[in-house]
């Protein structure tokens, strides 16, 4: 079962070699999938047919002589908030249970263009929203490093790769959801830029902070991934008119110089065991040449409000298209405005009930100024911050999580408790520049995280760290407690 | 003199004339089949972006320069958010807080009497779809049907002042909106299709006053006939309710065409429409150079158009106001003119015979087979004396019917005029026989009684002869 461990440009690079067929991979996994998937629960939808034949595709081509990508045959998966043309995409929401998209989200038919066979699409927080936990509309997904704990919200995708149910996956992030569960589940998570990824087929819970990202095994897999998914779609104006570099020529072991930022008032909200990784993890690119340097980012603590309001709002607005009209779930009722409300009610849980409720009261023409107007003002304040913070620094590195896997809150924490755990990720989607999180090791069994912040459109630069990191310390290649 | 004046402000929709719709490809081709036009832009599909149409920027620009309007340098879109089954995404893309064109006006005439109609705002924003209920209302319909071709079709929403003061005024303003619309190219303005809509929002108060009254908000007008009488009618509606001392109920109210009344169809409070910025489309930025470049492009405008064809052609002001009042008709008299020289005969057989017969059948010129080089030839057939002019009506229908040539169609019918001397000399020595009376009274100086006889020839030759040889060829007769 070594073949479930391995990343995707070995994979790649054994097939290119016929050691075995794309079909065989895929077989593989898809054993795999039903093998832990009970304990696991990283899909919401398992595509064996459709895997099947997309990997003999795949291996035609290959028998033909035709040129692949590396990518060409490897079992993906696919976050069910991303459409997939004719594979139901339910965002985890009993009022999406039945959705199938007729299209292909963008960043999806980019992968699957490149060969790269879709296994089926993970679970999430309903509609992306949720806390640390797994609050999904079917039920919840697990860490593959201890069963009991939620593998970080919002994604399976991480809880798939790290389980070894594909070697890769794309999911979203709107509030750390690539990089709270790549650092639970021990494996890179990757928000780029916002804009460096098309959002065309993304389903939106907060337009203006949801961006689309891989969940990968190492660096290199990760530039080959970004390789495929960066650069321009015009059907989506958000997507920035900029072209993605060859990300592999970031693929460097070397770090000298580089100066790199650790925020003070990251690392004080931090749970003290993981942020004495930190201090480890800033050694050691001390030693490799880089100079780290404490800096203060004193608008940290104003980010999670305003992204709270912000993120509520754009939802209630977003989700109010799920109404029981055109598709999805509708509950009858005598009239129309009846079967709108019981739909919504029924189809909704209870978290994104209560983040439309507060995205409706901040748009509220009585609450809009104090509430909306005001987040909007933090977040410009925020992006500033980081503007000023950039002209001296490389990049940042800070927690990937203030907390560590498996620490549940008390339900008396109040549902904003759970958001702190978030605390590192957030201010990153209100800037909209791109972060990574990278396996540093284990505390008390447990996988802790390293996020690294770069300047907008600077991912080169945390493909650098990480490749060097991961050239350098055995702590950034973890494995997983199921055995393999 | 009534003691209470109205106060109006009317809202246009205006569908822009761009092949495809605002955010997605597709076709925005009126009357096709239902839900044949729709993408998973346009449905408001889970995941699906749109990406601002450049020629709506373009249009909506176009329709502010011509009326008037400041141009937003940068503006952008919001989103206005409510629940109904036409409007996929649970909210309408709208410029909520920039619009793209604001502070215009346009001029209109009543009565002979120039007002200047400000115009508070041109904005863009997407149509939503459309309902069709089994039976009359969604609250009352078993079923209702949804037709989203309609939906994301380019809007501009023109909204006026307050400044409009009776039926009439309102209809002349939307009369000449319609024709700087029609000029500039920025729309199709065919309310019987839904690409000019209007709503107005009407208001009485004592003469005297600053100070508004309750407004109602009045749908479902057809024509700007109707916009009128709807107007005038709530408008004594609402003096009646103030006379009995009553206060107007702030509501939306619907036109009844048939029964020429209009009924409360809701209560409206200001609903709260939670708008904010729109994250999914990108705003509009539009340099200075090319708002200038655009304003070169501006076609003359209806009044200017009016004022050049009294100035250079001796038009009467009425006429060219008639003439101007639509690009085609204008167009229509402008070609015409290249191959007539004479601007009055061609602007009466237009106000006479041209728009008698569009009218009668509803049709647009576009729809009738009439060409200007047919009119033309037709007026020299008349000029020439060929034809007289109750002929040429004759043959002018069948023209406009069926769009042949006026000399063939001449021939054809055998229309031509006598004005063979030979053959008229022998019908007049008829006549003159048949009619001593009127010989006798022409003779004794009753100047009245030749027109009895150039008649009585006329219908001998069944309006074939020329009248004016008749009547000279007639008094040589008699003379001698």
């Amino acid at each position: 079962m070594k073949l479930l461990t391995l990343s995707v440009h070995q994979l790649g690079e054994l097939m290119e070699r016929k050691e075995f067929s794309s079909e065989e991979l895929t077989r593989v996994h898809l054993e795999r999938i039903s093998q832990v998937e009970d304990e696991i629960k990283a899909f919401v939808t398992v595509t064996e047919e459709a895997a099947l034949a997309q990997a003999r595709a795949v291996d035609q081509k290959r028998a033909r002589g035709e040129e692949l990508s590396l990518l060409a045959g490897i079992p993906m998966a696919i976050t069910d908030n991303i459409c997939t043309d004719g594979v139901k995409t339910t965002c985890a929401s009993r009022i999406l249970y039945n959705f199938v998209p007729p299209y292909d989200a963008e960043a999806a038919a980019r992968l699957k263009g490149a060969g790269a066979v879709l296994m089926g699409k993970c679970s999430m927080d309903e509609f992306s929203i949720g806390p640390a936990e797994e609050k999904s509309g079917f039920f919840s997904a697990r860490t593959p490093f201890a069963p009991e704990a939620a593998p970080g919200g919002s994604s399976g995708g991480a809880a798939a790769v790290a389980a070894g149910e594909a070697a890769f996956t794309l999911g979203s992030d709107t509030a750390g959801s690539l990089r709270q569960p790549a650092a639970f589940c021990g494996v890179i998570g990757l928000k780029p830029t916002y804009g460096r990824v098309s959002r065309y087929g993304l389903i939106s819970y907060a337009s203006s902070l949801d961006q689309i990202g891989p969940f990968a095994r190492d660096m290199a897999d990760l530039a080959l991934i970004l390789n495929t998914i960066c650069g321009h779609d015009a059907k989506d104006s958000t997507s920035a008119a900029v072209a993605g570099p060859d990300f592999k020529k970031s693929l460097i072991n070397d770090v000298k110089g580089l100066k790199i930022g650790l925020p003070k008032e990251y690392l004080a909200n931090t749970e003290p065991r993981a942020a004495v990784k930190i201090w480890e993890a800033a050694a050691q690119l001390e030693e490799l040449g880089a100079v780290c340097e404490e800096v203060s980012m004193p608008h940290t603590e104003y980010a999670l409000p305003a992204h709270y309001i912000i993120s509520s709002a754009e939802a209630s607005s977003n989700l109010a298209r799920y109404d029981g009209v055109r598709y999805g779930l509708r509950v009858d009722a005598d009239d129309v405005l009846n079967m709108f409300s019981k739909t919504r009610g029924q189809g909704f849980g209870d978290q994104v009930k209560t983040r439309i409720m507060l995205g409706t009261h901040v748009l509220s023409a009585a609450n809009y100024d104090d509430y909306y107007v005001k987040a909007l003002q933090v977040r410009t304040l925020i992006k500033q911050e980081f503007a000023r913070t950039f002209e001296k620094f490389d990049c940042l590195l800070t927690p990937a999580s203030s907390t560590i896997a498996g620490q549940s809150r008390k339900e008396t924490d109040g549902p904003l408790a759970a958001y702190w755990s978030k605390a590192c990720n957030i201010p990153v989607n209100l800037a909209g520049v791109p972060a990574m999180s990278l396996p540093f090791g284990l505390v008390e069994g447990l996988p802790v995280g390293l996020q690294f912040i770069a300047p907008h459109f600077g991912e080169e630069i945390l493909l650098r760290v990480g490749y060097t990191l991961q050239q350098n310390t055995e702590q950034t290649r973890l494995k997983p407690g199921l055995a393999c | 003199m009534s003691r209470y004046e109205a106060v109006i402000g009317l809202e246009v929709h205006v569908e822009l004339k761009t092949e495809t719709k605002i955010f997605c490809g597709c076709s925005t081709e009126f009357g096709q089949a239902p839900n044949t036009q729709v993408c998973p832009v346009c449905l408001g599909l889970p995941g699906s972006t749109g990406v601002l149409n450049k020629k709506v920027a373009e249009l909506a620009a176009r329709a502010g320069l011509a009326l008037n309007c400041k141009i937003g340098a940068y503006t952008w879109f919001d989103r206005k958010n409510y629940y109904y089954p036409d409007l996929p995404k649970g909210f309408q893309i709208s410029q909520v807080f920039r619009p793209i064109a604001y502070q215009g006006y346009l001029d209109i005439e009543v009565d002979g009497r120039e007002k200047r109609i400000n115009i508070t705002r041109a904005h863009i924003e997407e149509d939503p779809g459309k309902l069709i209920h089994a039976s009359g209302s969604i609250m009352t319909s078993r079923s209702s049907f949804v037709d989203y071709n309609r939906s994301g079709m380019p809007l501009i929403e023109i909204v006026s002042e307050p400044e409009l003061r009776s039926g009439a005024e309102a209809k002349a303003y939307l009369e000449k909106l319609k024709a700087i619309l029609e000029y500039t190219g920025v729309s199709d303005v065919k309310m019987e299709q839904g690409s000019l809509r209007c709503d107005a929002n009407v208001s009485v108060r004592p003469v005297g006053t600053a100070a508004l009254g309750t407004k109602t908000e009045i749908k479902n007008m057809n024509s700007f006939r109707a916009v009128q009488r709807a107007i005038e009618c709530e408008v004594d509606r609402q003096i009646d309710v103030l006379e009995e001392g009553d206060s107007v109920v702030q509501e939306t109210r619907a036109w009844d065409e048939n029964k020429g009344i209009t009924m409360s169809m809701r209560n409206k409070e200001n609903p709260d429409y939670r708008c904010f910025i729109e994250q999914e489309v990108s705003p509009i930025e539009l340099s200075d150079e090319w708002i200038k470049d655009l304003r070169a492009t501006i076609p003359e405008l209806p009044d200017a158009r009016r004022k050049r064809l009294v100035a250079e052609h001796g038009l009467p002001d009425y006429d060219a106001g008639v003439i101007t009042s639509s690009l085609a008709l204008a167009e229509f008299f402008d070609a015409t003119l290249e191959k007539f020289p004479e601007a009055k005969k061609i602007s009466n057989w237009i106000m006479g015979e041209l728009l008698r017969l569009l009218n009668a059948r509803g049709m647009e010129l576009s729809q009738s087979k009439i060409t200007p080089a047919g009119l033309a030839s037709l007026l020299e057939l008349i000029e020439k004396g060929s034809i007289s002019n109750k002929i040429g009506k004759e043959v002018f229908e069948t023209m406009f019917e069926e769009g042949q040539e006026p000399a063939q169609i001449v021939k054809e019918k055998g229309l031509s005029q006598i004005s063979d001397e030979g053959q008229l000399t022998r019908i007049i020595a008829e006549v003159i026989a048949k009619n001593p009376k009127s010989v006798e009274d022409f003779q004794a100086g009753k100047e009245k009684a030749i027109g009895f006889l150039v008649g009585q020839v006329m219908k001998a030759t069944r309006g074939q002869a020329n009248p004016g040889v008749v009547n000279t060829m007639l008094r040589e007769k008699l003379a001698e």
